[in-house]
């Protein structure tokens, strides 16, 4: 049973074509690398599935059921959990609060709740650790490096049992140790069965951690397939359109 | 890696006294504490009783609707209607007492008007979409001209059976301290709780630091730029009821400017403009600056023209030094 299926979808704005009858299905614990050039669609098809924006036409169906987002917090509620290629992070707070932003730990009796900041440090430094990151969950998120704040994007995916976990563009800007680390968390994440969703430039981070690779060119899929059946020549190619279809 | 868990949370970037001396608010707080000494010395009667007195319950109507300000510029917002609001909830809790209604109906009109008025400027700002400071200011006309229909355009000073019990509110004391002071701390504490150790607080933070992110990550931003006008401008309400008891009258021109005086505090205190920060106890040290500077230019004898002068030099410092610290520290 797919954990996620497109089905025809395409998105418009205005008179431009954002993305054109794509469909596919995903697994439980399979990662796919989304490739295509800029502007090919792929970042526009991930806020789709995270709830961004709704469809043009066609459909989403999750576990088989239907499903309709009409804001991010309801595609986080059925266990679709995203990073941003921009992280979505509040530098005024600190490491902590932004991991834990909308989904607040809280103390108290009844009604009477007030945050809970020893839980929230401790909670966002055993994800620190386990994404072996330096981030302090003390530290404020406009002081810190771009390792560190794509650390504390990831953390927030780990929150709570997600079925399915986007990535735009994860390792465009960190470290080296850190894309092994990154990388190495979403084998973690497949190993649970969660399915990856992995847009990405860097053919070798694509190749070495994917399953299945897809490629967009002008919101068209052009290709399907199975990394083993492919190459990155072949990627490369279909990308900037010297093969059509593959 | 040799460091534990523990020794991982707790590390910072600050230790507490280095946190507290990088705050504009410290060192404004310092400015106070270095003038009332000051003061003390160069003139006989600012450290009396009676003085310190008066200026405890005077900055409180600037403090409180400082608190509320501040609330609304976190969240990156501004209120230029404020002064007006507190016109315009003075006339109508004016107008209910001396039509003869108790005290607690005239509060209750005035609360409601403050309400609404922070509801329109709300969804106008938050759902429409249209820009805070324009909304405000369309407000800030709307509201006194609101004010001066509802007493057509007199000035009240008689309010009715509970006329007593108003006056008391506004400007009696409790064991030595004014009541306007006790309502000022009472509400600053809140305020702080508030945006401290409530998620309802850390929503208008995260707000003001980047609003697309809080959207993204299901922050119910809408909501809460609503709720922040509706305490803006409730607390221009209670600062309303406050004043008109004190005062024991209400004209027309009630809070006229006193919007810019409230974003000065608020600024001095240690808001940020763009968003993202800003203190309850700032709004209220700030309100305090202005005030000693204004009652000090009197006790020295320097012309009472020359407060402008010194307030707004006030901001320019207090922003300034901030400044100029970041510079170095970016360096």
């Amino acid at each position: 049973m797919p954990v996620l299926e497109l089905v025809n979808v395409s998105k418009h704005f205005g008179a431009i074509t954002a993305l054109n009858g794509i469909s596919l299905s995903i697994e439980p614990g399979q990662v796919v690398g989304l490739m295509g050039d800029n502007g090919a669609g792929k970042s526009t098809l991930v806020k789709i599935i995270a709830g961004n924006f709704p469809a043009s036409h066609g459909d989403l169906r999750m576990d088989g059921q239907a499903v309709h987002f009409h804001k991010p917090i309801e595609a986080r509620g059925h266990g679709i959990e995203i990073v941003y290629q921009d992280l979505a992070l509040c530098g005024n707070l600190t490491a902590a609060a932004n991991v834990f932003l909308s989904r607040e730990l809280s103390t108290g009796i009844g009604p009477f709740r007030i945050l809970n900041y020893a839980g929230m440090y401790k909670r966002a430094a055993e994800l620190f650790k386990e994404l072996k990151s330096e981030t302090r969950p003390r530290d404020l998120v406009n002081k810190m490096s771009g390792g560190q704040r794509q650390a504390v994007a990831i953390a927030r995916t780990m929150l709570s049992e997600a079925k399915i976990v986007l990535m735009d563009e994860p390792t465009a800007a960190i470290s080296v140790r850190q894309v092994a680390e990154v990388l190495n968390l979403i084998r973690h994440l497949r190993d649970r069965g969660i399915a990856v969703i992995l847009i990405s430039h860097r053919m070798p981070d694509v190749f070495s951690v994917a399953d299945r690779i897809i490629v967009l060119r002008r919101g068209t899929k052009v290709a399907d397939k199975a990394i083993a059946e492919s190459s990155p020549e072949e990627v490369t190619g279909l990308i900037t359109g010297a093969i059509e279809r593959a | 890696m040799a460091t534990t868990l523990e020794s991982s949370i707790d590390r910072q970037q600050h230790t507490l006294l280095s946190w507290i001396t990088s705050r504009q608010t410290f060192w404004v707080f310092l400015a106070i504490v270095a003038a009332c000494i000051f003061l003390s010395f160069a003139t006989d009667s600012f450290a009396t009783h009676q003085n310190i007195y008066n200026i405890t319950r005077n900055f409180t109507f600037t403090a409180i609707i400082a608190l509320g300000m501040t609330i609304v510029i976190i969240t990156g917002g501004i209120d230029l209607s404020v002064g007006s609001v507190l016109c315009l909830c003075s006339m109508i809790l004016a107008v209910v007492m001396h039509a003869g209604y108790s005290i607690l109906i005239g509060v209750a009109a005035a609360l409601g008007t403050a309400v609404l008025v922070g509801l329109f400027n709300g969804i106008l700002i938050a759902y429409v979409g249209m820009p805070p400071f324009v909304v405000t200011l369309g407000m800030l006309s709307v509201a006194r001209s609101l004010a001066m229909v509802a007493s057509n355009n007199t000035v009240v000073f008689q309010f009715g059976p509970d006329q007593q019990k108003l006056l008391t509110l506004g400007g009696g004391s409790t064991f030595g301290v004014s009541n306007p002071l006790i309502y000022t701390l009472l509400l600053a504490l809140f305020t702080g709780f508030i945006l401290r150790f409530t998620r309802f607080g850390r929503y208008v933070f995260a707000i003001g630091g980047n609003e697309q992110a809080a959207m993204l990550t299901g922050v119910p931003v809408r909501q809460v730029k609503v709720a922040v006008y509706v305490i803006s401008a409730l607390s221009a309400g209670v600062a309303a009821i406050i004043e008109t008891g004190w005062l024991g009258a209400v004209t027309t021109n009630l809070g006229s400017g006193m919007e810019l005086q409230v974003i000065a505090a608020a600024v001095i205190g240690g808001a940020n403009l763009a968003g993202g920060i800003g203190t309850a106890f700032g709004a209220l040290v700030g309100a305090a600056l202005i005030e000693i500077i204004r009652n000090s230019l009197g006790l020295l004898g320097v012309n009472a023209f020359w407060q402008g002068t010194f307030i707004g030099g006030a901001i320019l410092l207090a922003v300034l030094f901030d400044r100029i610290r970041n510079f170095r520290q970016s360096d």
